[in-house]
């Protein structure tokens, strides 16, 4: 049961419990919704874009713990962010979960490890990414919908 | 032992269930370390070494395609692929063999009815009449048909229990109706419909009923002269027998009044560039090499049921229910969807505070499988107001022990989301 307790550690179901930045923006100027047909799980994110940078973010929607932690995390580490660099984030985790990289680059990374333990499962790959495939098309269009099918 | 004490069966009829797990070679092993335990029957049944030994026979010894083959090993392959057309028509005691046709699984027995009596009968303006606990084959096929003919889709409400709403059914049933389509039971909660009431008031109106029968075949008897239904379709692979198998059965005038469904092969009595005129039923509408040793396969699930008895069957999985149903009651934060007083085998339920995907993980390492999300049958998941459940399924194998496996791995998910 180890790899269970890896992957639904304190910090998890903390952020499960009460996710950050949860919510709409007002202010916000892009908006994307994804969907895993799945597990009929939807996030909704809205975006803050100025001078090339995330201004504010915050998140809307009903999915399973890993979706929602990660989706949560997300907020965290991105605020503030350039484009570039919320790419590079995006990069990093997704190998981060598909086992391509073992440790972060960046303290904003190091925080994105928590959810590490959902390479054990990989049918859980979709609900950690949820968020994240709907920040890029957040990021690449104003309004879109992404699914992980 | 003691559970098993629990259970309401009568002690001059106790059913074999360790005998009939060793029938399952599946059910022998170990997932992450833990004695499987499967309760995902309503997505799939798994099969008895019998429906694995004939198939491997077949292969072994006689198999060659069928109904074209003049040679010794093409008759022995179409007379045990016919066979079983004989022992189908038995088993759901239809009246003639030519009544039954072969198809893939549920899903292509109600897409043919759709594209082919569906687009004999339905025309603009028209009326097809679905419950709201059908699961996405008996939804979808219908949605294509409105959309080509200009037909209406309309729904059959349930009341709060999962239970139909037989007062707003009477209601629904018009003069622009053309077609009932029913689950006989629902795959995400459990219902048993009253299907030969539903049916005797659809024909009042002379409106024909095709009954999806899919969750029901490996669970009650079904008798289709009595209920009377048109047609009545199901799947091989949840009835213990292999995947790519199914049935569609039809009454012998309406399938002889039905256009065919796929052209080609075997589906012909002569074709010339000019014209083909079609074989009768039930060849009309099997066109193409079909799944033989799956077929043949099925036969043998067929007499392995009946070895078993159905009506045994169905009483065991009802003990089986009673306790897993009051099991499952007593865990504090849970809600179980689906709790019509007729219902079959079925346990959906939500955790309060615990997502269902979260559910099937943390329960996965226990060794235990079930489903979890919304069963295709999204339209039902938002008349309850929830995404998705974890259900656990059902089957005559499964024993009291497994469902005290069940509860203390549900237990487990509560104290690691504390």
């Amino acid at each position: 049961m180890s790899e269970l307790r890896d992957l639904y550690q304190e910090v998890i179901l903390d952020h499960y419990k009460r996710p950050r930045n949860f919510g709409v923006l007002p202010q916000a100027n892009r908006e994307a919704q994804g969907h895993n047909p799945l597990c009929g799980d939807r996030v909704t994110v809205y975006l803050h874009l100025a001078d090339d940078r995330v201004q504010n973010i915050r998140f809307q929607g009903s999915g399973c713990a890993i979706s929602t932690a990660s989706a949560s995390l997300m907020t965290e580490v991105l605020k503030g962010k350039t484009l570039a660099q919320a790419e590079e984030l995006f990069a990093n985790f997704h190998e981060l979960l598909t086992g391509a990289q073992e440790a972060g680059h960046s303290p904003e990374v190091g925080k994105l490890e928590i959810l590490a333990g959902v390479r054990a499962f990989p049918v859980r790959i979709k609900c950690a990414t949820l968020a994240w495939h709907t920040l890029n098309a957040a990021l690449h269009n104003s309004f879109a919908a992404v699914s992980t099918e | 032992m003691s559970t098993l004490l629990k259970l309401p069966i009568t002690p001059s009829s106790p059913f074999p269930v360790e005998e009939v797990r060793a029938d399952f070679p599946v059910l022998g092993q170990t997932v992450h370390g833990k004695p499987l335990v499967y309760l995902d029957n309503a997505a799939s049944t798994q099969k008895p070494q019998t429906v694995i030994d004939t198939q491997t026979d077949l292969y072994s010894t006689y198999y060659a395609n069928i109904h074209r083959g003049v040679h010794a090993l093409s008759e022995r392959s179409t007379a045990a692929y016919e066979a079983v057309r004989t022992k189908v028509q038995r088993f759901i005691h239809a009246r003639h063999p030519e009544e039954i046709v072969f198809v893939r699984g549920t899903t292509e027995g109600i897409n043919l009815v759709a594209q082919t009596f569906g687009q004999m009968r339905v025309q603009a303006g028209d009326e097809i009449l679905l419950s709201a606990m059908e699961h996405h084959a008996n939804i979808v096929p219908w949605q294509m048909l409105c959309a080509q003919k200009g037909a209406t889709l309309r729904v059959i409400p349930i009341h709060d229990s999962g239970a139909l709403d037989l007062e707003a059914y009477e209601n629904l049933l018009t003069e622009r109706t053309r077609l009932v389509a029913l689950v006989h039971i629902s795959n995400a909660l459990g219902t048993i419909n009253p299907v030969r009431q539903l049916i005797a008031m659809a024909h009042k109106r002379d409106i024909p009923v095709l009954i999806d029968g899919a969750q029901a075949i490996s669970h009650l008897p079904v008798d289709v002269q009595e209920l009377d239904c048109d047609f009545y379709v199901f799947s091989g692979h949840k009835l213990y027998a292999p995947t790519g198998t199914g049935v569609l059965y039809g009454k012998a005038e309406l399938l002889q009044a039905m256009p065919p469904y796929q052209g080609g092969g075997d589906m012909i009595r002569t074709v010339s560039f000019a014209k083909t005129e079609y074989a009768p039923p039930p060849a009309k509408f099997e066109a193409g090499t079909p799944d033989i040793a799956g077929v043949i396969g099925l036969g043998a699930a067929l007499d392995y049921l009946q070895n078993l008895g159905l009506e045994s069957i169905a009483r065991y999985e009802a003990g089986l229910l009673h306790y897993a149903t009051k099991a499952l009651s007593d865990i504090p934060g849970i809600r179980l969807i689906g709790t019509a007083p007729e219902k079959a085998s079925i346990l959906s339920f939500v955790l309060a505070g615990v997502h269902p995907h979260d559910v099937g993980t943390i329960l996965d390492r226990a060794g235990i499988a079930i489903r979890v999300g919304h069963h295709c049958a999204q339209p039902l998941m938002e008349r309850f107001g929830v995404p998705a459940t974890a259900r656990a399924s059902l089957a005559f194998y499964n024993t009291p022990q497994e469902i005290d496996a069940l509860v203390r791995a549900l237990h487990y998910v509560q104290e690691v989301f504390g």
